[in-house]
């Protein structure tokens, strides 16, 4: 095996030399299989939802993980926009169209916060504690500020002191009840997160 | 829908027939961009990147709304902003969403060496199929769009795929579904055609008397078609080729050079054959041997005998 004459030496190099030219002119065809990336929502549930930014309110779709099983522990992955809604058909703008990234921002807020007064930071509390804080708060308030007549004897049933910022992504009917219920207390300083 | 993901009608490098019996009977699916309804919002970039879970690096403000600056393994799809001021000496602001233009006769494929590396769907959609792709960048070359770009992390080649995930099971593209103003249509090639003369022909009586739609025949048409107000010059629009062809040196090489040098491959064997036949191997006998021992002791050359 060692014994190469350089005959046989330079046979096999030609031999190598002219076959790699010939595959590399193509007269060796490989298998060249083509296939698209496979379609990824093909069984991920599907979720309606708003999207959260401007009053325009346009319908998405959301896709998850797993098909609702108990088991399988679902989370969102892509998100487009609901043809069947009638405000956006499908449709949704750079900001709406990047609603994914907002799901999993490391900055995202999950959980209602609280900033005492004079403190520096920020500490996370319990949704009951927060809805709690903030009905006990109202109502001292609009004890001691609750303005029922005017001087003048003008009945008014007015509560100047405290507004209400309304959020942008509510339905028509959200919308009526958070008027309802907002103009029933007296408020009347109240504006829509949407204008901002 | 005649969108099957392995209707194959070219790959790259190949010498075998394509699996390429089923066709796109019912017509091939096309993209028109209409930049005449476009508002540059990017929502199409962004469902670009989710559809395709893509994130660009953060680049840097270069006094444009354009965003990235270029195209990259990673943006597959770019608004291009361009200030023209006309005749008139008021501004256009041009947007152009670039991108593949999927041509029927794609200069990447052509030029690509790759056996399977880029494909093209009988549905018209040009592909890369990156496990094959060598990063030998001729389809940058190729590409009369200057749109392939390499990847610097995986030596890559990387461009749109008209979303070929979503058209083969009978969707639109992202970017088609997310444009909010609707300057992104997508349906079967014919009919973008019909739609876009509509569209040019309410352009013209709005005072557009230029519009027209960009099908450039020196590709063979595309699938990605554009309206623009200034047909007669799409060089406006952040240098859109106004007749775009696959460069002449790759026409060439794939053209005439590769048979070329096969047929001289084949010659040279062949006359080496003939040659073996007629003259035989170059035989050194006992007669040459002594000569040469002789000639060595003497202290020449050793001669040559014919």
């Amino acid at each position: 095996m060692a014994d190469v004459t350089r005959r046989e030496f330079l046979k096999v190099t030609g031999a190598t030399l002219a076959g790699s030219s010939l595959v590399l002119l193509g007269f060796s065809p490989t298998v060249a299989l083509a296939e698209v990336r496979e379609f990824k929502l093909a069984r991920a549930s599907e979720t309606r939802n708003t999207c959260p930014y401007c009053s325009v309110a346009c319908g998405v779709l959301m896709y998850s993980l797993g098909d609702r099983a108990k088991n399988a522990r679902a989370s969102v992955f892509h998100i487009e926009g609901d043809p069947d809604h009638p405000v956006n058909r499908g449709t949704l703008c750079p900001k709406g169209a990047a609603l994914i990234d907002f799901i999993h921002s490391p900055s995202r807020l999950t959980h209602p916060q609280y900033r005492a007064p004079g403190s520096d930071h920020w500490q996370p509390i319990s949704w009951d504690e927060a809805l709690d804080r903030i009905a006990k708060l109202m109502k001292q308030d609009r004890d001691a500020n609750f303005v029922a007549k005017t001087p003048e004897g003008l009945t008014v049933n007015r509560w100047l002191t405290t507004g209400m910022l309304a959020a942008s992504a509510s339905s028509n009917e959200v919308g009526y009840l958070t008027q309802k219920v907002m103009r029933s207390f007296g408020v009347l300083a109240f504006d829509n997160q949407a204008r901002v | 829908m005649p969108l099957q993901s392995l209707d194959i009608v070219r790959r790259s490098a190949t010498t075998t027939p394509e699996p390429g019996v089923r066709r796109a009977y019912t017509g091939t699916v096309a993209k028109l961009i209409d930049t005449t309804k476009c508002i540059g919002c990017k929502a199409c970039q962004v469902a670009c990147m989710e559809w395709n879970d893509l994130r660009d690096e953060v680049g840097t403000n270069f006094g444009s709304y354009q965003n990235p600056a270029d195209l990259s393994d990673r943006s597959w799809t770019l608004m291009r902003f361009t200030e023209y001021e006309n005749p008139k000496g008021d501004l256009e602001w041009l947007i152009r969403k670039d991108g593949c233009m999927h041509c029927a006769d794609p200069g990447c494929l052509k030029a690509c060496p790759s056996p399977g590396a880029i494909v093209q769907y009988a549905n018209g959609i040009v592909d890369f199929q990156e496990e094959n792709c060598i990063g030998c960048g001729y389809c940058v070359t190729g590409c009369p769009f200057d749109i392939p770009r390499i990847s610097k992390r995986d030596r890559k080649a990387y461009k749109c795929t008209l979303c070929s995930d979503r058209v083969a099971v009978g969707m639109e593209p992202a970017c088609i579904k997310a444009c909010p103003t609707g300057a992104l249509v997508f349906g079967t090639k014919e009919d973008m055609r019909e739609h876009a003369a509509e569209r040019i022909e309410d352009l013209k009586s709005r005072g557009f008397d230029k519009a027209g739609l960009y099908d450039p025949p020196g590709v063979g048409g595309t699938h990605v078609m554009y309206v623009l107000h200034h047909a007669d010059q799409p060089a406006l629009y952040a240098g859109l080729a106004p007749d775009p062809h696959i460069s002449p040196l790759v026409r060439l090489w794939k053209g005439r050079a590769k048979p070329l040098s096969l047929a001289i491959m084949a010659l040279t064997a062949l006359a080496g054959f003939f040659h073996f036949v007629r003259v035989g191997r170059n035989e050194v006998d006992e007669q040459d041997e002594e000569a040469a021992r002789r000639s060595l002791a003497a202290g020449g050359k050793p001669e040559m005998r014919p």
